[in-house]
């Protein structure tokens, strides 16, 4: 990482020394896990680019737009509508919380059992490492489960923080609170940024969103091929720029991708030889770089074929309707489509199961390694369901339950490989 | 064929090496900071045609001496598989963790379970609470045995366990039911494990912890079934190694 954004981090506030040694232990671990692989895209160089300036350029161009008086918005959450955002002018950024980085700081307010992805944000901010969490006028957290919900309470004594109340169940009666909120998100943001929301600007943010959900959906189809024509890996990247780029710039590059993918698709070309193990990973979100686990499986001589996550499907499978004609109209609309998504703090949730056994037939995967973050129940206990459910399907699964600490990376390992010399 | 299996775990290292189905040389050896060292050492002793390493150290073995390997969970069903044919459930507790296998009629895996990183029910925390009741670890068993069924141990970590046990000593309680205490927390633990991956008969013990009497008299009770040690129950994963060396 170059110099040149020394002055600028300054400006921000961040630890310069702790900032430049994660900076050289992010570089190494991108090295080891990305830029070894072979037979990668030529439309990945644009990521590899990003994620080198993932502190540095993308950061001075949210600086730059903040001058000229647009705001930022810091989210932690797919239920978070980014379209209300984007048409109030606002910027979103995903929040650093995918490294165990400022733990201890971050031990000091919240239990040491707490998942990882929160203390891992809240360590962030204290240790002043993400100049993201920096640039935001405003982190928007939502109720989702227990450990964030109360953590942003505390994450409030740091920086201003909002808290859209997002429900647990999908009845009528829930549906009708998350739309109150949709407006009560509404007036805060417009107050924030001083604009009103306006339809013909709501519509465009609603097309620009769902173009960006399309094309990632186009590239999550193109990995059921055989062979598979993209690492695990570096589709789990694209997932992970996508909470971070700008969305247009972003779209375009992702589309190219594709292009490039179905060429590759056609000719019969592919990451991995031909037969080799296709695997189905569902659970938790993987903020970058978090990228342990694809990692094992795919060092252990398999292929991922598809994210059941939030970084992934949860994120993108879903598209707003595009007939409404009023705010109110698309306001409805955003709620339909967020209501949708299948995340295991509703009760029930059987679409989630519905859905991984789709994925897993249409991306032809030989089985499901479901991963849940070390602490977080909704996912650790889902799983059960998930287990039952695919043993019926005939599915083989695998359970793995971890943090972002490298030690267990071997006893990690055991698990994946024996797994796959089961299937 | 002459072929050799290595189980590199945590605590010890096995070496057994096959004329076909007979062994031949069987050795083991501590598991030391330089395994490889350890490794080269083991062999210079034997000679074989092919040879596969399994256990915890085996990739920074396989690639220091070229071999191939395998997870553990496959030597293990492989081993036992020969052994035992109808074993259809294995247990193994060694230094540093736990493994549930289920197999069907061909001995291959259908389902397995393995503890997380803490070393808790394993050979390691037999040492630590053998160490706090001042015992040799070979003895526990038999001092379990000899003790009521009247004490909990609630922790399953080993360093709270250890806690406990030396509270428990403190308030006088006699050393034997507190070993009874620390086996039956053990037996819990694992008996669980095996019900979440199905019990099925002919259900085998493997693994340093095999050797404990205590262990497998209280598990079998609490399962209601047999359960079957190996006369060499530390060698199945190395066993295995060698038995799945003759296709690698």
């Amino acid at each position: 990482m170059n110099k040149t954004h020394e002055a600028m981090w300054k400006e921000l506030d961040l630890d310069l020394g702790a900032h430049e040694a994660l900076l050289t232990v992010l570089g190494r671990f991108y090295n080891d896990i990305y830029l070894s692989q072979s037979g990668r895209l030529q439309g990945m160089e644009y990521l590899d680019f990003v994620m080198g300036e993932v502190h540095g350029l993308r950061i001075r161009e949210i600086q730059e737009a903040r001058s000229a008086g647009r705001k930022v918005m810091g989210l932690f959450c797919v239920f978070v509508p980014e379209e209300l955002i984007l048409a109030l002018d606002g910027i979103c950024v995903g929040l650093c919380a995918g490294a165990e980085a400022g733990f201890d700081a971050a031990e000091r307010h919240l239990p040491r059992n707490t998942c990882p992805l929160i203390k891992s944000f809240f360590g962030f901010r204290l240790a002043r490492l993400c100049p993201y969490t920096s640039s935001c006028d405003l982190v928007i957290g939502e109720t989702t489960c227990d450990g964030k919900k109360k953590a942003y309470e505390l994450f409030g004594d740091f920086q201003p923080t909002y808290v859209m109340e997002v429900p647990q169940s999908k009845s009528a009666a829930a549906r009708v609170l998350f739309r109150t909120e949709m407006d009560r998100l509404r007036e805060t943001l417009e107050r924030l940024t001083g604009r009103i929301l306006e339809p013909q600007r709501l519509r465009d943010a609603i097309r620009l969103v769902n173009r960006r959900r399309s094309a990632l959906n186009r590239l999550a189809a193109l990995r059921a091929a055989e062979p598979a024509p993209i690492s695990g890996r570096d589709a789990l990247l694209i997932n992970q720029v996508a909470f971070y780029d700008d969305p247009v710039r972003f779209t375009e590059t992702v589309e190219r991708l594709c292009a490039e993918l179905e060429e590759r698709v056609q000719k019969g070309e592919g990451v991995a030889p031909p037969r080799t193990k296709r695997i189905l990973v569902s659970g938790c979100p993987m903020a970058v770089p978090n990228w342990k686990l694809p990692y094992v499986i795919e060092g252990s001589g398999a292929v991922i074929v598809g994210e059941e996550s939030c970084v992934g499907a949860r994120h993108t499978r879903d598209l707003v309707s595009e007939q409404a004609e009023t705010v109110d109209g698309m306001l409805d609309a955003l709620c339909d489509r967020y209501l949708r998504i299948d995340c295991a703090t509703f009760t029930p949730n059987p679409e989630r199961l519905d859905n991984i056994v789709r994925m897993a037939r249409e991306l032809h995967a030989d089985g499901v390694i479901h991963y849940a973050l070390e602490f977080c129940q909704p996912y650790a206990i889902e799983s059960k369901k998930v287990e039952n459910r695919l043993a019926a399907e005939g599915i083989p699964f695998l359970r793995v339950e971890t943090g972002y600490s490298l030690e267990d990376i071997e006893p990690l390992r055991t698990r994946v490989e024996a797994f796959l010399e089961t299937i | 064929m002459i072929t050799a299996g290595l189980d590199i775990g945590s605590c010890t290292i096995e070496l057994v090496v096959l004329d076909e189905d007979r062994p031949i040389f069987t050795r083991r050896s501590e598991t030391s900071f330089d395994y490889p060292e350890q490794v080269r050492a083991l062999l210079s002793e034997t000679e074989y045609d092919r040879i596969l390493v399994t256990g915890y150290g085996r990739h920074l073995v396989a690639r220091e001496f070229g071999m191939g390997h395998v997870t553990e969970i496959k030597a293990h069903a492989a081993g036992v598989h020969h052994l035992v044919p109808e074993a259809r459930t294995i247990l193994d507790i060694g230094g540093q963790d736990t493994k549930v296998i289920s197999l069907d009629k061909q001995g291959k895996v259908t389902a397995f379970e393995m503890n997380d990183r803490c070393s808790a029910g394993t050979g390691r925390f037999f040492e630590v609470m053998a160490q706090a009741l001042a015992c040799r670890i070979g003895e526990l068993g038999d001092l379990a045995l000899s003790g009521a069924d009247r004490l909990r141990i609630s922790s399953m970590c080993t360093v709270f366990a250890e806690t406990e046990v030396v509270a428990l000593r403190a308030r006088g309680e006699a050393p034997e039911d507190v070993a009874h205490a620390v086996v039956v927390s053990v037996v819990y633990r694992v008996s669980s494990m095996i019900r979440r991956v199905g019990l099925r008969e002919k259900a085998v013990f493997c693994g340093g912890v095999a050797r404990n009497k205590a262990v497998v008299q209280i598990l079998a009770q609490e399962l209601g079934c047999g359960l079957f040690v190996p006369e060499a129950p530390d060698f199945t994963g190395a066993m295995g190694a060698a038995i799945l060396a003759r296709g690698s």
